[in-house]
């Protein structure tokens, strides 16, 4: 049984058809990255995922629970569905730390103590234990980001989506990011959307090139850089490796 | 001093019943629907743009026409509310739409219902970005609460008034007054302090409105 399993979702923006029909799996412990052009629904296919924008027709099937139902309750579901956005979208008036345990406390009721430590434990996970106090104002965005990971790393997940976690950061921040994912890959499942294609390369089990509103083509990296079945694939990769260089070596 | 107290209790009743239906019109303006939005948006614009006094004799006279007898008392702090009320939600609305969605979609995606975003995220945030708003509201409720003289409620200018009209003390108007406008501008002075102090206390880093140099 996978982990996540998309099955023929279609969404619709007004008349403005973004997804068409999108069919993909995650394994336990999987890592996927989602490449693909602006505009074609990468973000939106996240959304669908957790349900903030619930797909129009299709399935989303989260460890063996069809989360599409209606009848579920999906606050329940989206604890177990971690999210690092492209703009962090941390608390502005938590410290580091209270923007790890929030969730904990209020959502997953646990005792105050016990939630900080728990929070604690994330921020050391990714090298913030002497930043705890501080407010994301304080924070780089680096340091944001990675803040924003142990928060969604603290509701223990069953998966992580990630939004172009990098993209808004200045091209020395990223480094220490991915580095954080880095660690995480094998341990946690996960779904990025990302242009850094040296960790597409190095981390990912596949990489899922979306167009248009279709998956055009998924296979392991090698297979994607090297000899990819369609034309446009290739294309894509090699214009994002040398848009984004690919500092990242082998 | 009846009527020091008495004004004290006008601006604190009116200031609490204002400040959480205030949250509540400036919550349902934002995040409610058609009929709800129309409606709370007349009502702040009929409060703001009706004088105080009038809104006192509407709620007292007015009220009391149609059978609603209400104590002086009770009509004022119902007025002073009804008015500040319909400022504070504006207050509200603009740090409301001032603190980004994201946050609140950050928020839901930890599994938190509508509601506790409000309460956890939004609510903490719309409070301390309004302080420095509201505690001017707070000035101008508290000297305001002289108009419920109209009524007759016996608040500090009016006690003041019945002092400088025993005969003896006639001659004594000018100094009266001026221990009466020293009390509000002390009350007023005071309460800023404290408000300031609560403002640092709860500042979120890095939105502080100074500069350090
Ligand atoms: N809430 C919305 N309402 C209407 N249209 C939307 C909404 N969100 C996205 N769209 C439209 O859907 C299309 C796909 O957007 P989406 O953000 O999913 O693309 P993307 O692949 O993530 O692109 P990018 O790489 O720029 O982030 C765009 O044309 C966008 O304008
Ligand atoms: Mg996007």
């Amino acid at each position: 049984m996978s982990m996540l399993e998309l099955k023929n979702i279609h969404k619709k923006y007004g008349s403005n058809e973004i997804l068409k029909g999108v069919t993909f799996s995650l394994e336990k412990g999987e890592t996927k990255v989602i490449i693909g052009p602006s505009g074609t629904g990468k973000s939106t296919l996240l959304r669908c995922i957790n349900q903030l924008h619930p797909p129009d027709k299709g399935e989303v099937w989260l460890d063996g629970e069809e989360i599409t139902n209606k009848n579920i309750n999906i606050n329940r579901i989206r604890q177990k569905i971690g999210f690092v956005f492209q703009d962090f979208n941390l608390f502005n008036h938590l410290t580091a730390l209270q923007n790890v345990s929030i969730g904990l406390e209020k959502v997953k009721k646990m005792e105050k103590e016990e939630a900080k430590k728990r929070a604690m434990q994330e921020l050391r996970r990714v090298g913030l234990e002497n930043q705890a106090e501080q407010y994301p104002a304080e924070l780089s965005g680096g340091q944001k980001q990675r803040v924003g990971i142990a928060r969604a790393l603290a509701m223990d997940p069953m998966i992580i989506l990630f939004d172009e976690p990098t993209s808004a950061l200045d091209p020395e921040l990223i480094g220490e990011v991915l580095e954080v994912m880095q660690g995480l890959a094998g341990k946690v499942t996960m779904l990025c959307v990302t242009h850094e294609m040296g960790f597409a390369r190095n981390v990912a089990d596949e990489i899922i090139f979306m167009e248009e509103g279709y998956v055009l083509e998924a296979g392991p990296p090698m297979k994607m850089f090297k000899n990819p079945d369609h034309k446009r694939t290739g294309e894509f990769l090699g214009k994002i490796a040398t848009l984004y260089g690919e500092n990242k070596e082998e | 001093m009846g009527g020091l107290l008495n004004t004290i209790l006008l601006t604190f009743f009116s200031l609490i019943i204002a400040t959480v239906f205030g949250m509540l019109l400036a919550m349902g303006r934002v995040y409610g629907k058609a009929p709800l939005t129309t409606i709370i948006y007349v009502y702040e614009k009929i409060f703001r743009g009706v004088p105080l006094l009038v809104i006192f004799f509407l709620v007292y006279l007015g009220l009391g026409q149609i059978g609603i007898n209400l104590l002086p008392f009770t009509a004022a702090i119902i007025g002073l509310a009804l008015r500040s009320s319909a400022y504070q939600a504006q207050i509200f609305r603009s740090a409301i739409n001032s603190i980004p969605e994201g946050q609140n979609i950050a928020a839901r995606t930890l599994g938190m219902t509508k509601i506790q975003s409000i309460i956890h995220i939004m609510i903490p945030q719309v409070l301390r970005l309004s302080i420095p708003s509201w505690s001017n509201e707070f000035t101008i409720v508290l000297k305001d609460t002289s108009i419920a003289l109209a009524l007759g409620v016996p608040e500090l200018l009016r006690v003041a008034g019945q002092i400088y009209a025993i005969p003896n003390y006639f001659d004594y108007i000018l100094p009266i007054l001026l221990v009466v406008a020293i009390i509000y501008f002390i009350i007023v002075i005071l309460v800023n302090k404290i408000l300031g102090y609560i403002e640092k206390k709860y500042k979120m880093a890095g939105f502080e409105v100074s500069v350090e140099r």
